[in-house]
């Protein structure tokens, strides 16, 4: 064991810490985002020749960490993007596809959604039913999508159709990846509201949407492989840990703050357990992502031991915004813009924000079969 | 940066491993314990001819100097197989007084100790249940050189088997830390049944016992960070016996939900029974993530290491706690059966937990060290 850094990854850090002291607090968005862009930080583990910074998985660790700890916006901000299409096209994109596609990523000039989940179709991602029918040197899509994070402001999609009838046998074959524009004809976006009030998912429907053959993404029938190694591009949950941990300093603010039946809640040791519970989870998040990381420096791949970190976090994201609003006793059911709101409502916010991450990412009992079938090898459903 | 063993650790592990399954069957197990020491001295002499008795003790002293990331890794080993005996009540004693004894003090003691020939113990706590060094009121009156100790131990793990016992008591200038050899004059040693077996403790009565000079490892400030150092150490050799442990019963009902049909189908494909499995699986490997770096840093700096220990051993007691008791609820009537080994583990989870210090302790202190 040894967590010390090599004097190359020393100096790479002081590079890092000597931009981010210099451009922090950032002036403007525009100016962050071009900035960070030049640095080539912006798809920073992608290979050079596409655009991306070629950075080596010890050098990504240590720039979302020191990133974390001062709190640094996002490198760029085609969310989807970088997280999802690029890693995609980088594996499976054409030359033509990269080169069309991923710069815009890169400059955060669109946004991308994902065009995965149906209204009988959720965890059970595989049973999707949306038709995909060639006809030329086009496809023909319809049927419909739901709970699309993004789609209301997104320009493109990376879509599942069914381009063959399921087999019950193997309902991963016959899927394939389409990357749709979301202005083609036939396209219509139904936003959703959600229970905290925002509108960033939705119902997307499909009505003979034609999607040129180029915009294909990987082979006909193999739109599963695609998916799959691109959510299966998601890490060692870095950046994740070091944001729970910003989140637990301001739940320890919060607790210094308040008083409950007229004594201070930092005197009730109840109170304080939870909070030393909370920082041991997250404590255990960070070591358990440099066990990951460790196997990945080894050239080991990473399989589903990620869900571990996957579930902390899910309980974490509940349980600490949650715990917040009994900090705040009888004030802990005002929100935003009310005069007795602590913190002007942010815990609220959270309390009602959490299923963003919880759910999005793949439910916490879905986690659990997949740690229960492919890491402790028990039968499945 | 490596967050892994080395190969010379993968080997120990291996070799820790293999040895607890040839030599330490539940069969085995379950034979010594129904007898007085309740531990096998051969098993135990085995064991220190690999060195693992010795593991923490300077070769120079007889030890194989090595660390406790090695003393985790054979502790993961034994606690899996629910060894009995004082194999880390002495490697936690042997580790003290080769840090704080004088040279004629680790002469006496450690050549002994790294062969198991003698084993060691602490006896830190008394019966007001505090853990704290504020907590110990053993009187040392001084006596020449050294003192007359006066007073009363508690909860002192494997009190019948050790030969010395590392005393925490009280002087009128602070606190001081010192050895006492089991059979010294006015020293009296008593067992007492508690709900695992497989682990012995008992308490020590103090009528005017010598302490001698050349005993003292430790006095005043420097006994207060030895006696927080010796607290550190002992629970972070009691977390790594759990996580073995845990991981151990964990094992077990896994292997079980695969094989017991029910409804004509492995109870393991029901998500009532997959998903408190996985969420053991969790448990254990954040609880292991948390060891092993606790483990790093007891080769350093000895403040740094209490949060992460108090973490560690946080964290698995409740964990454990918890599994011992889902492994015997997922097993059904088998598991309430005394010839079923899911109820040794459910007994070691209880008598574990508490043992330097349970998550209300060690979460408490977590806090303290945040600044809360």
């Amino acid at each position: 064991m040894d967590f010390d850094l090599t004097p190359e990854e020393e100096a790479f850090r002081a590079e890092v810490v000597a931009f981010l002291d210099e451009n922090l607090p950032v002036k403007s968005m525009a100016d962050w985002t071009r900035k960070v862009r030049d640095k080539r930080w912006v798809g920073f583990s992608w290979p050079r020749e596409v655009g991306g910074g070629g950075g080596s998985l010890m050098q990504q660790a240590i720039l979302k960490a020191e990133m974390a700890k001062r709190r640094a916006p996002a490198l760029g901000t085609c969310f989807m993007g970088l997280a999802w299409v690029g890693p995609a096209l980088i594996e499976y994109g054409t030359d033509a596809q990269k080169q069309r596609f991923i710069p815009d990523i890169l400059d955060s000039k669109l946004q991308w959604c994902t065009g995965y989940s149906e209204p009988d179709v959720g965890s059970d991602l595989a049973a999707l039913q949306c038709r995909g029918e060639r006809d030329g040197d086009h496809y023909v899509v319809n049927g419909q999508k739901i709970w699309t994070s993004l789609a209301p402001i997104a320009q493109w999609m990376i879509l599942l159709v069914r381009t063959a009838p399921i087999d019950r046998g193997n309902k991963h074959a016959g899927i394939t990846c389409l990357l749709v524009d979301m202005k083609s004809p036939g396209l219509e976006v139904r936003p959703i509201e959600n229970m905290a009030g925002g509108y960033l998912f939705a119902e997307v429907f499909f009505n003979n949407v034609r999607v040129p053959v180029e915009q294909r993404l990987g082979a006909e029938g193999e739109g599963w492989s695609v998916t799959v190694s691109a959510l299966a591009n998601e890490r060692s949950s870095i950046s994740e840990v070091e944001a729970l941990m910003r989140r637990l300093d301001e739940l320890e603010e919060l607790a210094r703050s308040q008083r409950k039946h007229g004594r201070p809640v930092l005197e009730d040791a109840a109170v304080r357990r939870r909070i030393a519970h909370f920082a041991t989870v997250i404590e255990g998040m960070r070591l358990n992502g440099l066990r990951l990381l460790t196997k990945q420096l080894k050239g080991e791949p990473l399989t589903s031991e990620t869900s571990i970190n996957k579930l902390h976090r899910a309980a974490l994201e509940v349980e600490m915004a949650d715990f917040a609003l009994t900090l705040q006793g009888p004030a802990g059911v005002y929100v935003k813009g009310a005069e007795p709101a602590v913190a002007s409502g942010k815990w609220q916010q959270g309390a009602l924000g959490w299923p963003d991450t919880v759910i999005g990412g793949g439910t916490p009992n879905i986690q659990k079969n997949i740690i229960a079938e492919r890491i402790l090898g028990l039968p499945k459903d | 940066m490596n967050f892994g063993f080395t190969e010379e650790q993968e080997l120990l592990a291996d070799q820790a491993r293999r040895f607890v399954n040839e030599r330490c069957s539940m069969k085995e197990v379950r034979g010594w314990i129904a007898t007085d020491p309740g531990f096998s001295r051969e098993c135990l002499g085995q064991m220190a001819e690999l060195g693992w008795a010795g593991l923490l003790i300077p070769e120079a002293h007889g030890g194989s100097g090595l660390g406790w990331v090695e003393a985790t890794i054979v502790l993961e080993a034994t606690g899996a197989a629910l060894l009995p005996g004082p194999l880390a009540s002495t490697l936690v004693s042997g580790a003290l007084i080769a840090e704080y004894g004088g040279e004629a003090c680790k002469e006496r003691q450690l050549t002994g100790l790294a062969t198991a020939a003698r084993l060691g113990t602490l006896a830190l706590f008394e019966d007001d249940a505090s853990l704290e060094a504020s907590g110990v009121s053993l009187r040392a009156t001084p006596q020449g050189e050294g003192y007359r100790l006066q007073g009363h131990k508690s909860h002192v793990h494997d009190a019948a088997a050790a030969d010395v016992f590392v005393v925490a008591a009280r002087t009128d200038a602070g606190l001081v830390l010192g050895l006492v050899e089991h059979g010294a004059e006015g020293l009296a040693v008593q067992e007492h049944a508690g709900i695992d077996r497989t682990k012995r403790l008992g308490s020590l009565n103090f009528e005017g016992v010598q302490l001698s000079d050349d005993a003292i490892l430790a006095r005043g400030n420097a006994a207060e960070a030895a006696y927080e150092r010796a607290l550190d150490l002992a629970a972070l050799c009691a977390s790594a016996e759990m996580v073995g442990a845990a991981a151990a019963v964990h094992q077990l009902t896994v292997g079980y939900a695969k094989e017991r049909l029910q409804f004509g189908k492995p109870i393991g494909q029901y998500q009532g029974v997959k998903h408190p499995l996985a969420e053991m699986h969790v448990d254990i490997e954040t609880a292991r993530s948390l060891l092993y770096y606790a483990a790093w840093l007891a080769g350093g700096e000895p403040a740094a290491l209490s949060r992460s220990v108090s973490m560690a051993k946080a964290y698995i007691s409740d964990a454990f706690a918890r599994i011992g008791i889902d492994a015997i609820q997922l097993h059904g009537a088998i598991g309430y059966t005394a010839e079923y080994d899911a109820q040794l583990y459910l007994k070691r989870s209880k008598f574990a937990r508490p043992a330097f210090g349970d998550s209300d302790f060690h979460y408490e202190r977590v806090a303290r060290l945040r600044g809360l």
